[in-house]
């Protein structure tokens, strides 16, 4: 593979470039979604559970967090592998972008479960005091307190799982999930063709650079903490 | 009528057992400004946490209008405290909401609808001083403005009991007697009760009807404001109410040595006098009195609080050992607080 081959742009086909971008997309956003709403329903979990005098609830929290910890620390392409009779089950195919989507949320969720926890603990402890002392119950308090004094935080922590997710994306096209990952691994790398392997890493840049745009621009927008 | 009966509260630590309350038992009458003072550590906090139910007494019962808080199930808990507003020092508001969402959160709370919120929260912030400033966030308010929102918060729900908990600690002096005035504005307008923890004794000074002095999570000395300004019992009331009289007092104490050295044969004194004695011509009397004395005015000023004022004045007095002991007579007896600081030598 000579240098002048990842520049022959006459070798790519943009048909094939474009739906394979396209898949990369909305699996991405397909699985951000998800992601953030287990993710916050374990960070929200772990955050109620923890410290509670009641042994049970205190069981709960140690399940959970058993959970997290054991799929956050499977390397995600053996997680693909022990999750194919899973996601066999749960969306019928093994191969192709839906089949990507069970193992990209299994390893995603735990991981921003952990910034979700991570950011409402961040909320002052005073504001919190402060809604119980109004008379808040419980729902109130994580409605109305937790979740929109926490926004900001949670918008950038699932800026960085999107990022990331797009990398594993990457990963699972590889074998066998499409998309630009897969392009460029089977047309790119098992082919020789250095522009494919090139353009679709543009691609895949351009994507990521575009997440952390809108997540800066986001979290800009909702943050009132600074004049 | 608010009643604390028998109150001690007990932590367990690793270090042992803590008594942070010890059999506290306090009345506090309606429509009142009561403060309580101590220095941190002393369990203050954790006494007006238990009016609203954010900590329960171990053993003893806190009696609000005829309500035990203390024995309250979660859910008429959480309904009492709708009717409890609390500030806090670090007022502890919601960064992402508007002023104006602020103040309407406890109605949200206690389930107000939506046109009822706008129209009392509208009402509050003009109370309150904050008008024009509704849709500004808290971030950009001065720690003033920021306490006025909090205020107007715990207001909301037409509390009848309000809880300061330091809620001038984090202000500025200036700042802090705005906030005192608005409180004390809202007490007259509102007639609520407002209890207030400090470890300022202006705070006392400036608003309170009657003070309690929390050490060690006892109440060691309670009464009327003026009464413990007059007559402080314990030492730990004097320090606080010394403090407060004679911010300076360090450096008269600089004076005074420098005095102790230049006439040593003198005789040092401190007066405090309060209410009406601070208007009569005391020292000229004394000094028509026992005309051999010769005096000196080291320092004095004059405090105004609630209900009189007090007054300090530091005298240097020299001249024949009997007239000395005769003029120290003649104020005593005049029932002026009379303090030797040094004796002839």
């Amino acid at each position: 593979m000579s240098s002048s081959s990842f520049f022959n742009f006459s070798s790519v086909d943009w048909a094939e470039m474009g739906s394979a971008t396209w898949e990369t997309i909305w699996v991405t956003l397909i699985s951000v979604i998800f992601t953030a709403v287990i993710g916050c329903l374990i960070g929200l979990l772990l955050f109620e559970t923890k410290d509670s005098k009641s042994i049970g609830v205190r069981g709960i929290n140690w399940i959970v967090s058993l959970f997290v910890n054991v799929f956050r620390s499977i390397p995600y392409i053996i997680l693909i592998v022990v999750l194919i009779p899973f996601t066999n089950s749960i969306v019928h195919t093994i191969v192709g972008p839906v089949a990507a989507l069970p193992s990209l949320i299994l390893s995603a969720a735990p991981f921003f479960g952990r910034i979700v926890e991570m950011s409402f603990r961040e909320i002052d402890q005073g504001i919190l005091e402060a809604a119980e002392a109004m008379g808040a119950n419980r729902w109130t308090v994580i409605f109305k307190v937790l979740l929109p004094e926490s926004l900001p935080a949670l918008v950038s922590g699932l800026t960085v799982t999107a990022i990331s997710l797009v990398g594993y994306t990457a990963m699972a096209g590889a074998i066998g999930a499409g998309g630009l990952g897969a392009l460029a691994y089977n047309n790119g790398f098992l082919q020789y063709n250095g522009t494919i392997i090139f353009v679709a890493t543009v691609l895949i840049v351009l994507f990521v650079f575009f997440l952390q745009w809108v997540g800066d621009w986001l979290v800009k927008k909702i943050d009132k903490r600074v004049v | 009528m608010i009643e604390f009966k028998d109150v001690s509260k007990t932590f367990e630590t690793k270090e042992g057992t803590v008594h942070a309350i010890k059999d506290v038992n306090l009345k506090i009458e309606n429509g009142k400004i009561y403060g309580i003072i101590g220095y941190s550590g002393a369990g203050k906090t954790t006494l007006i946490r238990m009016l609203n139910g954010l900590e329960k007494p171990t053993t003893g019962s806190v009696d609000i209008n005829g309500v035990e808080i203390n024995r309250l199930d979660a859910k008429n808990l959480r309904v009492q405290r709708h009717k409890i507003g609390m500030i806090f020092q670090h007022f502890n508001l919601l960064w992402s909401r508007t002023v104006i969402e602020n103040i309407m959160f406890p109605l949200e709370i206690a389930g107000v609808d939506r046109t009822q919120r706008q129209k009392k929260a509208q009402e509050l912030i003009e109370l309150v001083g904050l008008s024009g400033k509704e849709d500004m966030y808290p971030a950009s308010l001065s720690g003033g403005q920021k306490q006025r929102v909090g205020v107007a918060r715990a207001l909301a729900n037409d509390p009848e009991i309000l809880l300061s908990d330091e809620a001038t600690s984090a202000l500025d002096p200036e700042t802090t007697d705005e906030v005192l005035d608005l409180l004390l504005d809202i007490k007259k307008r509102l007639n609520i009760t407002i209890v207030l923890i400090t470890h300022e004794m202006h705070v006392i000074r400036k608003i309170c009807d009657n003070v309690a002095v929390l050490d060690g999570g006892k109440i060691i000395e309670e009464g009327e404001v003026l009464n413990v300004f007059k007559n402080p019992q314990q030492p730990l009331t004097k320090r606080f109410v010394s403090a407060e009289a004679d911010p300076s007092r360090q450096e008269t104490e600089v004076v005074l040595d420098e005095l102790v050295t230049k006439y040593p044969d003198g005789r040092i004194i401190r007066l405090t006098f309060h209410g009406d004695q601070a208007k009569l011509p005391i020292v000229s009397e004394m000094v028509h009195e026992f005309p051999e004395v010769s005096l000196n005015i080291i320092a004095g000023n004059i405090k105004q609080t609630r209900e009189g004022s007090i007054g300090t004045l530091y005298l240097q007095i020299t001249g024949p050992t009997e007239q000395l002991d005769g003029s120290v007579e003649f104020l005593k007896n005049l029932r002026v607080e009379t303090e030797v600081i040094k004796d002839e030598q």
